[in-house]
């Protein structure tokens, strides 16, 4: 008789894990007070208008803009993907807060609201350069359409680096920004990317010279405050011959019940000898147990290596976000130049993720990893999208991918939805995917030797997603692994 | 489309308005000459066929032939397919042919019973002598419908669903006869069954076959399909197999094609396994135009096994597309899927099969492996391997592969007086010996070997030194 009542008690304290676990409190959920200034609900030409207006653009920009909103109107939402995106009202959305500007009096540009700095603080960003170590990294905070504060601009300016938002990147160097935005991704890429085109607002600008390395990591913080809002930013990052970069990119969200929509582009030029690292932290609001709220964030990231021996790795552990539509991707146009992408995706409750990569070897002897690992908990789904495309001329190249899912518990789903498209025969190519439950026996093996239950799943989870968590700066890689115990351990195998 | 008529010329149906073809909706001609023909069609055919002809109509004109956007038929373009004017038999004309004289058997030292379908028809005039065991039921569809009204209707068209493929509603809207094989409870048929498809016509014509084979609970069959073209004009068979595996049973399924380069076949290949029942099919594509073979197989019963494996050696122009879908849709069930591609000069290969695994089919247990050698520059293979997962306590993994010949291996045999040429077709063999090692019949499988080192030299495959061709 003793043995079920065994059971029936560790199934209690198992529950309880799950429930103590997925109820862990989103603690980047609260709401800044701070006057914003909205434009009204609704998508028009007009407001397109309003938005370029209000940045003080100039003509040319509008014109893309208005070309791309016009496009936009003839697309529909794309369905291919592994997910259930209800209805979104595009006119219910207002589409550009600006929480610097106070709505009484003009305020000098400099001045930041001391609300919206608390914001940042709280949320562990330095916007006071003299707080942060020394060496350490250098920040552009955007909150929902406008670019706060850039950090260590200056010193980086010293080595003929630019960093700052792309509104005063299109004032001060337009030449640079005309030459590049959207050169990666055309505003006729794919529905949001076209959306993004029409409306988008702030974002980051880097220029790394030719032959200067950075020496610090550039980041940016995006955070949306504002309800009833969208955050379209763009980031454009240009590394010239002989460079070197690394980026970071971290995001939260406050809690509400609604659904906010978040939809970016980043595009990467990365020219001769260059190298870029693009990590991402994604902490959007993933919505509550139940499924209500969250952040829908579908985003065009993609990579050019124009340059031989160019090289450009995105790294990403994708946490939040009710819905996840994001590839970023690699065009490997140098000869020799290689593509990475490491990623770690992470759905619990209701989220829905669909990310990966696409590869596209145009090049010669060019390469590319692909290490994605997936895990999915609670009632979520997971999904696993890549291609790698080999071009007629891609002599010698090289990729191999492997794809990796965990399932904890019986109710989420894994996929994965590898397409490889080859058009040279010297190509080699590798696709690996495996998709497992954590085994007894490792769990066993570490209650054996007194580690709990839940504390094994941390630890056998968290060499599970090492591989790509160590491609991580480590200032992320230490939140990431934070972040990871809190979304994963969601139940118990 | 062409109607041959009594007169056993081939005139044109008249007044078929060319704007009805081309991008707007290839089936419209194939709609409208099953309007035209619709009572012709059904005195040729038998009431359980005839009872779901209207329904795959509606399906078809709802539904249009799939586009290239859609994402089933990505890398074929079945509305270019079906867009030239085909002849098609729908008054069952005898078309005069020896199958013996047509066959060269491929397959020698095979003891097998061995049966001919020339085009859609059963041929029933050179039974073999081999008798099948009591109960089995063998020979044309049409007829033992006919005969067996209530064993055909439950079965017929219950997995090829017309709705959800366009391929599978013309065929059911067209399709007048095929083959029934019936394996009754507990009994084993020793023998293999050997069912030779034979394409003959003298203008571009379509052939629109179909296959029921049911295999009863505890019952054992193996049964060989060999698909041949004899004359040198275009043929369009599409073809539909239904396979229902009882509880226990065994069924062993080789499909070969070795037709010829103006042949298109679209195969939709759907088999239902019963708890603990085991399936064996191998998919082997040598010699075709375009081929397009879809395999669905539902794992129904706890404890089914499927051993699903292919292979294509392709050149020239050549066009292979296996996709295939396995739904885990019940527990403990075991699926091991092998498909590999040999793809020389410009053909194109394509592959993508999804797996599956619905929300409590525990203990699934899942490989998937596709791997490709593209030969020349202008080959192109697109793989696509597929996981759909909702269960947690299961075991899949998939593998995809394409690349080329090892150089070393080359180099290595080169250096030991090997030539280049016979070095690089020992490897090949060595690759796709990997999928004919899985075949269950020893002769076949020899001649398997044989028939590859063959295509390899770029010879056909045919033979002239067995009983049949004697």
């Amino acid at each position: 008789m003793e043995q079920p009542q065994d059971n029936n008690l560790n199934a209690r304290t198992d529950n309880q894990y799950v429930r103590s676990l997925t109820e862990e409190k989103y603690k980047y959920g609260f709401t800044t007070e701070v006057d914003t200034e909205v434009i009204p609900v609704g998508l028009s030409e007009e407001v397109v208008r309003i938005i370029s207006a209000k940045k003080g653009e100039p003509e040319w920009l509008l014109d893309f803009r208005l070309k791309a909103y016009r496009y936009w109107l003839t697309l529909e939402m794309p369905q291919w993907a592994h997910l259930r995106i209800p209805e979104i009202d595009y006119q219910a959305i207002s589409y550009y807060a600006d929480p610097t500007k106070k709505k009484e009096g003009p305020k000098s540009l400099d001045e930041i609201d001391p609300e919206v700095m608390k914001t940042f603080d709280k949320l562990g960003i330095p916007l006071e350069e003299r707080l942060a170590l020394s060496g350490g990294m250098a920040v552009d905070a955007v909150m929902d359409s406008v670019s706060v504060k850039t950090t260590f601009k200056e010193t980086l300016l010293e080595k003929g680096i630019i960093f700052c938002s792309i509104s005063e990147a299109v004032r001060e160097y337009p030449d640079l920004v005309k030459q590049y935005l959207g050169s990666v991704v055309n505003y006729r890429d794919n529905y949001f990317a076209a959306l993004n085109s029409a409306v988008f607002s702030d974002g980051s600008f880097v220029y790394i010279p030719k032959g200067t390395r950075c020496p610090m990591e550039l980041s940016t913080y995006f955070r949306i405050n504002a309800a009833n809002t969208g955050q379209f930013e763009r980031t454009l990052i240009v590394a010239d011959d002989d460079s070197y970069v690394s980026y970071l990119e971290g995001c939260t969200a406050p809690m509400r019940d609604e659904n906010q929509l978040h939809a970016a582009i980043v595009e990467i030029v990365v020219m001769d000898r260059a190298e870029v690292k693009y990590s991402t932290v994604q902490n959007w609001y993933p919505g509550d147990a139940e499924g209500k709220g969250g952040v829908y964030n579908f985003v065009t990231k993609r990579g050019h290596c124009r340059g031989v021996d160019s090289k450009l790795s995105w790294t990403q552990v994708e946490t939040g976000s009710a819905i996840t539509w994001k590839y970023p991707s690699c065009v490997l146009s140098g000869d020799n130049s290689q593509g990475e992408f490491y990623s770690v995706a992470v759905t619990n409750n209701y989220q829905q993720a669909d990310t990966g990569t696409k590869m596209i070897h145009l090049g010669r002897n060019t390469k590319s990893t692909i290490i994605s690992k997936g895990i999915s908990a609670g009632k979520s789904e997971n999904s696993y999208r890549g291609l790698v495309k080999v071009g007629e001329k891609a002599d010698g190249a090289r990729n191999y991918s492997q794809c990796d899912s965990l399932l904890l518990g019986s109710h989420c789903g894994a996929h994965t939805f590898p397409y490889m498209d080859i058009k040279n025969e010297t190509a080699v190519v590798e696709h690996e995917a495996t998709t497992s439950k954590i085994s007894e026996d490792q769990l066993f093996y570490c209650n054996q030797r007194g580690i709990k239950t839940e504390d094994a799943i941390g630890l056998i989870v968290n060499g599970y997603a090492k591989e790509v968590i160590n491609k991580l700066p480590m200032e992320f890689a230490v939140e990431a692994q934070k972040l990871l115990s809190v979304s994963l351990e969601g139940s118990v195998g | 489309m062409n109607n041959i008529n009594n007169s056993n010329n081939i005139t044109p149906r008249g007044q078929q308005a060319p704007s009805l073809r081309g991008r707007a909706g290839g089936e419209a001609q194939y709609l409208s000459l099953y309007r035209e023909c619709r009572e012709l069609i059904a005195r040729h055919s038998s009431e359980v066929m005839n009872a779901l002809r209207d329904e795959a109509y509606g399906h078809l004109e709802q539904a249009g032939f799939p586009t290239k956007r859609v994402e089933e038929y990505k890398y074929t373009d079945v509305e270019a397919l079906f867009a030239p004017d085909y002849g098609v038999n729908i008054n069952r004309l005898d078309i005069p042919v020896n199958p013996y004289d047509a066959f060269k058997c491929d397959v020698p030292n095979m003891s097998t019973s061995l049966y001919f379908v020339v085009n859609d028809t059963f041929y029933n005039r050179a039974l073999p002598k081999a008798t099948l065991p009591k109960g089995v039921i063998l020979g044309s569809l049409k007829e033992l419908s006919a005969q067996y009204p209530e064993l055909v209707a439950r079965h017929y068209g219950q997995l090829a669903r017309t709705e959800d493929d366009a391929i599978t509603a013309l065929n059911t809207m067209l399709a007048q006869d095929g083959l029934l094989l019936y394996v009754p409870k507990g009994v084993v048929v020793e023998k293999p069954i050997q069912l030779v498809n034979i394409l003959r016509a003298d203008v571009n014509f379509m052939v629109n076959r179909r296959v029921l084979v049911i295999i009863e609970d505890n019952a054992q069959a193996r049964l060989l399909a060999c698909d041949h073209t004899t004359d040198e004009v275009d043929f369009l068979a599409t073809q539909v197999i239904e396979v229902f595996v009882g509880r226990g049973a065994s069924f062993e399924l080789y499909e070969l094609e070795e037709s010829t380069p103006r042949t298109t076949r679209l195969s939709n290949l759907y088999v239902q396994q019963e708890v603990d029942s085991r399936v064996h099919i191998n998919d082997i594509t040598l010699v075709g135009g375009v081929t397009r073979n879809t395999t669905r197989v539902a794992l129904a019963g706890r404890g089914a096994h499927i051993d699903l494996c292919g292979m294509a050696i392709a050149d020239k122009q050549q066009h292979v597309d296996n996709h295939t879908f396995i739904d885990h849709a019940v527990s403990d069930c075991t699926s091991h899927e092998l498909y590999k591609y040999v793809l020389d000069d410009e053909a194109t290969g394509a592959f993508a099969g999804k797996v599956l695994v619905r929300e409590g089919a525990q203990h699934t247990d899942s490989q998937q492996t596709n791997r490709n050698l593209c030969l020349t520059r202008q080959a192109r293979m697109y793989t696509q391997p597929q996981l759909e997962i909702y269960a947690d306590d299961v075991k899949c993994s998939h593998g995809a592969t394409v690349g080329q010949l090892n150089e070393d291996a080359l180099f290595y045999m080169q250096q030991r007086g090997i030539s280049f040429v016979e070095a690089r077709q020992l490897l090949m063999r060595a690759f796709v010996g990997e999928v004919i090692d899985g075949v269950g019949l020893e002769a076949l499988r020899d001649r398997l070997h044989h028939l590859v080192e063959k295509r390899f030299r770029g010879e056909l495959g045919k033979c002239g030194d067995c009983t049949v061709c004697k």
